[in-house]
């Protein structure tokens, strides 16, 4: 498995850029060689679909649970924040621990494009927004849309930098200033 | 909602991401450059289905559990939110500036105007 795809960053972590991230989260370089791509592999596509029915159970049972307020979906709002979150900081910590293939790989589609791709939903999201917009709550739809999304970078900001200070604590303390 | 009902949206939910997946690593074996592509057109195309499913679903044409299963299960998988405020972030980093803005509110915007498109569509059948 090791050396068929891996991120597009390259070599391991170096400086502070976050250059070895990959620029999405589910990257493969281009292959020379005739290994399977990862999207058809049976494997890897049985990770994602069980992480997805997990996420997406806890998404329903969550949703289903708590109304909207006043019209703001507040419980897909939280899944997708927190679901933002979480990836931003499982997705770095990955990135720190080496390249992506073997458990790495496996740990990053199980939890990653699987649970929390299934746990948080754009079609939820941007339905809502268009039935607020429909129905005349137009005020509510912008607040929605844009608080969704400014909050969404926010916590991936934050989940990131979190993973980073998981990751590499003496990295993080040199940042802040603090001799090590 | 039945277990019954819970089960099978869950199931299908698995089987949404698996499709996302399969779809992202299609796009990407097909377009060049770094621009996440993918994620694009699987939300887009997952609000559109959403809204028509909703839309029938309104009218009885769909019933509610039906709308469950598709709609929160499958669809709910289909799409992400996490992934696409990963890659915003990430372009943000990389000082992609329009990609950023074209990432994070662009796709929101065609994202809605498809969800109203899918809506509309579902009330007329």
């Amino acid at each position: 498995m090791s050396g068929d795809e891996q991120a597009a960053s390259g070599p391991a972590w170096v400086g502070d850029t976050n250059a070895e991230l990959p620029m999405d989260s589910d990257v493969e370089a281009a292959t020379t060689a005739a290994p399977r791509p990862a999207h058809l592999r049976i494997g890897y596509l049985g990770l994602v679909a069980i992480g997805g029915a997990v996420g997406t159970a806890l998404r329903e049972a969550i949703s289903l649970g708590i109304g909207p307020i006043g019209g703001f979906p507040i419980a897909i709002f939280a899944i997708n924040v927190v679901g933002a979150f979480v990836l931003g900081g499982l997705l770095d910590l990955l990135a720190l621990r080496g390249p992506d293939e073997g458990r790495r790989r496996r740990i990053r589609l199980l939890v990653g494009t699987g649970v929390l791709g299934g746990f948080t939903t754009y079609s939820s999201f941007a339905t809502d927004t268009a039935q607020l917009l429909a129905g005349g709550s137009a005020g509510v739809a912008i607040l929605y849309a844009f608080a969704t999304l400014l909050a969404g970078a926010l916590a991936t900001w934050a989940g990131i930098a979190l993973g980073m200070r998981l990751g590499r604590p003496r990295r993080a303390a040199r940042r802040a200033g603090v001799r090590s | 909602m039945t277990p019954l009902v819970f089960l099978a949206l869950s199931a299908a939910g698995g089987v949404g991401a698996a499709t996302r997946f399969f779809v992202d690593g299609a796009v990407k074996a097909r377009i060049r450059g770094s621009y996440p592509v993918g994620t694009t057109i699987i939300n887009v195309s997952g609000s559109l289905l959403l809204g028509l499913v909703t839309g029938l679903a309104l009218t009885h044409l769909v019933a509610d559990d039906w709308r469950l299963v598709l709609g929160g299960g499958f669809l709910g998988g289909y799409t992400t939110f996490s992934t696409a405020s990963f890659e915003t972030v990430r372009l943000l980093q990389n000082r992609r500036w329009g990609a950023a803005l074209a990432n994070g509110v662009g796709m929101m915007l065609v994202s809605v105007a498809a969800a109203l498109l899918g809506l509309w569509l579902g009330s007329l059948i």
